[in-house]
């Protein structure tokens, strides 16, 4: 059973405080992180169930955020759910490329978003 | 742990000593005779060093010290078979050195064995069965798997520890 | 739990964004590529249309959406920031404040305005018709004159003249209609909205615009150029091939053609490997925010600044550059600049710096990262090896050989982990990632001062100038850049050193390593061998080989997952007679040498 514990990757507050809020009230643990570097920080030595990520970020984008995570032990086999504004299919392939399980498309409902996890969980 | 062969396949068959080895031919790349191998100083023995093949330097290894079996001459009939395999998710181009190549068989899932587990001389962690043949066995190897394990020896009960043949 | 409520964190998110855009627009330079902070500026927007769309802003979202994609026209292409896209940006970002403090939205109205052709009889002045329009917002008028006739038909009563006018304006469109209330009969005025679509449009003009000045690009996939340069590198090693054969065969009317091909493929490897050069740029200025975001987290006060980011490098080089360029920058944040007061107590300026400066040596480039901060404490560092056990309590070590020390693995200077430098991971992983570019990385440090690090690293990873040498029967490749000289080695004079393995070159003593017992080949050397004499790392080293063959233009080929734990070789080559030579690795081939001598000592 996958530990419903979640790593949110947004550089926008207030997309961070929405998902994890929505996370929380589904039973979910939160961790936030600002990038993809400081993710990858705050991810080591963590037990976590899926990630969810933006794309757009500084310091590192939601791509080489996915590709660097994928190797390392926390995250290999980890679900990973990308936020995109955009349902460009290019940024997809690019994010499939990369590693991403799955994507969600922004505006989305909170339900949505907790349908998608619940499925990528398995 | 491997799994069962399920479907009809094709293998290639080599020899180290009297031992008769296959590989499903969806594997092996080439058979080449043995050319000037460039050894790698400072290598283990048994990478025998890199060779080119069209244009491309392939690492070579000596099949007999990666299964554990005492080393070899070259003879007229050693040849490389150059193997594809799946090494930490990327495809990966090698050479082993083989006593002999030879021919080409056909094996049906009933004519092989499930790996024995007792009273074997192999690892069966990196066999994938054993083919009958008339009267022979073959020992259908887990290319991949030989690879990926850092061990040296194919055998279990051997005289030649892994230790042995790594320092020679 | 409250539910927490995101619009309100988004506009005050949005607030802040808002800021950081206006800062960037102004850092803009016009006629200069906008490289990160367009980059900055497409994120800000990107993130105000996402979570304004999430939270109830679809007109911001609506609005942002056209400014984002001139943007990522602008980031992708990396085009030459134009004025007008510093005016778009700005006057956007007033837009989009206006629309989040829910003020009437200034619009952009389209109208057309043909009056009748008799209103000059009714006493009625255009002029000050469109003088009015005006004093409603922002006005462009343009008159159309293709309606007047020939000078002999004109009728000076009739009015051929009509006109298009935008206006922004936050005014209703009723004041608009007013305007036109007395001209309304028999005229035809049309008002309507210019989405922020078409306003965008004209922004997208103006990207599209300006190219046409600037040299025409063609995007390509990056595979694409790595199949052409793997192509040119079997070509390179047919010619070579080519050339070795007709030297053979003297025949002159071939040795003409022949070197013509040598050259031309000379060039075209030029070329092609000049295709993936990229500038050094690219990657430095991640590390601003980097460092700015670092030192705020830490309470520390530092500038970044750097120098020669047109610096050019293979594009795989600069892809691998990053993540040992973070890690020594981090390091230097976190360890190597002190805070304000520790610097105001040693009577330092409480600001520190970080200078991140690249620039072209030779065949390399040098990367260094220099900080004003504390400096490297030998005795620490000396005291903490021994108590790993790394060296023993009566080593001698020069400095140099003290600060190399913290290359090792297992060392580790930092007293307690922060999340700042990481855990666990040393500067042992940046020096092999820096030695898989085929690099090397050297320190220099003055306690109380400071502390430089630099990376020198290959132009290209595809193919380089080596020296071709040989022993025994086999060949060997050391990169043309480390060489600095080659000096014979007669067998008497091996004897006379009593073993010891060293050379004396111009009055320095440098030691030299046996490569044909290192590499246990067989055979007898030669009378008169020849000692390669390289530098790494401000190190010099000679290698001891049976003779020198040349200068040879070597396509590097890994060697794959195999070998890589082998020290001494970093990768093979085909040769023109399709036999296998190997590229010295210098970083293990030294560090051996060393090794030795300090065990000799």
């Amino acid at each position: 059973m996958a530990p419903k514990r979640a790593l949110i990757v947004d550089d926008s507050r207030s997309m961070r405080q929405m998902v994890s809020f929505t996370l929380k009230e589904a039973g979910f643990e939160v961790l936030e992180a600002e990038h993809g570097q400081d993710a990858l920080d705050k991810l080591r030595g963590q037990k976590l169930g899926v990630i969810v990520t933006d794309l757009n970020m500084p310091v590192m984008d939601g791509i080489n955020f996915i590709r660097k995570a994928r190797g390392t032990p926390e995250a290999r086999f980890l679900p990973i759910l990308i936020l995109t504004t955009e349902s460009q299919q290019e940024k997809k392939i690019e994010a499939k490329a990369a590693g991403a399980t799955g994507w969600i498309v922004k505006p989305f409902e909170p339900e949505k978003l907790i349908q998608t996890i619940q499925k990528v969980m398995g | 742990m491997t799994t069962a062969i399920t479907e009809t396949a094709q293998y290639m068959t080599f020899k180290l000593g009297d031992e008769l080895f296959a590989i499903n031919v969806a594997q092996v790349r080439e058979v080449l005779e043995v050319s000037q191998i460039t050894r790698i100083p400072t290598a283990p023995e048994y990478m025998r060093g890199v060779v080119n093949v069209r244009g491309k330097a392939i690492p070579v290894v000596d099949l007999r010290l990666k299964f554990g079996l005492p080393k070899g001459q070259a003879t007229v009939h050693t040849r490389i078979v150059v193997i594809e395999l799946e090494m930490d998710g990327e495809v990966t181009v090698v050479g082993g050195v083989a006593d002999s190549v030879h021919e080409v068989i056909e094996l049906e899932p009933s004519h092989i064995n499930p790996p024995p587990t007792i009273a074997s001389r192999w690892r069966t962690d990196l066999i994938r069965g054993m083919g009958r043949r008339g009267e022979d066995f073959i020992i259908i190897l887990d290319i991949n798997a030989i690879f990926s394990s850092d061990a040296l020896a194919l055998v279990k009960q051997s005289s030649f520890s892994a230790e042995e043949v790594a320092v020679s | 739990m409250p539910a927490p409520n995101p619009a309100e964190t988004f506009l005050v998110e949005a607030e802040d964004l808002l800021t950081q855009i206006e800062e960037s627009a102004l850092e803009l330079e016009v006629n200069q590529p906008g490289g990160e902070c367009v980059h900055r500026l497409f994120r800000a927007f990107h993130t105000i249309k996402g979570s304004g769309a999430m939270f109830g802003f679809e007109a911001v979202a609506e609005f942002t959406h056209g400014v984002e994609t001139t943007l990522d026209r602008y980031r992708t292409e990396n085009l030459p920031v134009t004025a007008e896209l510093v005016e778009t940006v700005l006057s956007a970002k007033d837009e989009i404040k206006r629309l989040l403090e829910g003020k009437p939205a200034a619009k952009e109205w389209a109208i057309g305005i043909r009056l009748h052709p008799d209103v000059l009889k009714n006493g009625t002045n255009p002029r000050l018709l469109l003088d009015e329009l005006a004093e409603l917002g922002e006005c462009q008028v343009r008159a159309h004159w293709d309606a007047v006739p020939a000078l002999a038909a004109i009728d000076v009563h009739s009015c051929y003249v009509h006109w298009d006018a935008r206006l922004r304006t936050e005014k209703a469109v009723e004041a608009i209609r007013d305007v036109f209330i007395f001209v309304e009969d028999g005229s035809e005025i049309r008002i309507g909205e210019a989405k922020a679509k078409e306003v965008a449009e004209s922004a997208r003009q103006v990207v599209t615009a300006k190219p046409a000045a600037a040299e025409s690009t063609v995007r390509v996939p990056a595979s694409k150029l790595d199949r052409l340069v793997n192509l040119v590198g079997e070509l390179v090693m047919n010619q070579s091939r080519l050339s070795q054969a007709t030297a053979g065969m003297g025949a002159p009317e071939l040795a003409a053609p022949v070197e013509e091909i040598e050259r031309l493929v000379g060039e075209l490897r030029e070329t092609v490997l000049g295709i993936r050069m990229m500038p050094i740029g690219v990657t430095f200025h991640r590390f601003k925010r980097l460092v700015h975001d670092l030192s705020a987290e830490l309470g520390k006060e530092i500038d970044l600044v750097t120098e020669g980011a047109e610096t050019e490098l293979d594009k795989t080089v600069l892809d691998q550059l990053g993540d040992p360029l973070v890690h020594l920058i981090r390091n230097s944040v976190d360890h190597g600049i002190e805070s304000g007061e520790q610097r105001r107590a040693a009577g330092k300026a409480g600001r520190g710096t970080i200078r991140l400066a690249a620039r072209h040596m030779g065949s390399n480039v040098v990367v260094t990262i220099e900080d004003d901060g504390r400096g490297l404490n030998p005795e620490a560092i000396r005291g903490k090896a021994i108590e790993r056990g790394l060296i023993g309590a009566e080593a001698a070590l020069s400095e140099r050989e003290i600060f190399q020390l913290i290359f090792l693995p297992g060392f580790s200077m930092a007293k307690e982990v922060t999340s700042v430098s990481g855990r666990g991971v040393g500067m042992d992983v940046v020096k092999r990632q820096v030695e898989a570019l085929r690099g090397s990385v050297n320190i220099a440090s003055t306690l109380g001062k400071g502390t430089v690090i630099s990376l020198t690293l290959p132009l290209t990873l595809a193919i380089i100038d080596g020296l071709l040498v040989e022993i025994g029967g086999d060949q060997f490749i050391a990169p043309m850049a480390v060489v600095t000289e080659n000096v014979e080695l007669h067998r008497g004079d091996r004897a006379k050193n009593n073993g010891r393995n060293v050379v004396a070159v111009r009055g320095e003593l440098i030691p030299y390593l046996y490569l044909r017992e290192l590499f246990s080949i067989e055979g007898e050397e030669p009378e008169i061998e020849k000692i390669v004499i390289v530098r790494h790392e401000e190190q010099r080293v000679g290698l001891v080989v049976d003779r020198v063959l040349g200068s040879h233009q070597t396509v590097i080929q890994s060697l794959g997952t195999f070998y890589r734990n082998i020290d001494m070789v970093s990768g093979a080559t085909i040769m023109g007679d399709g036999r296998v030579a190997l590229i010295l690795n210098m970083a293990g081939l030294v560090q051996l040498a060393s090794q030795r001598l300090r065990t000799e000592h």
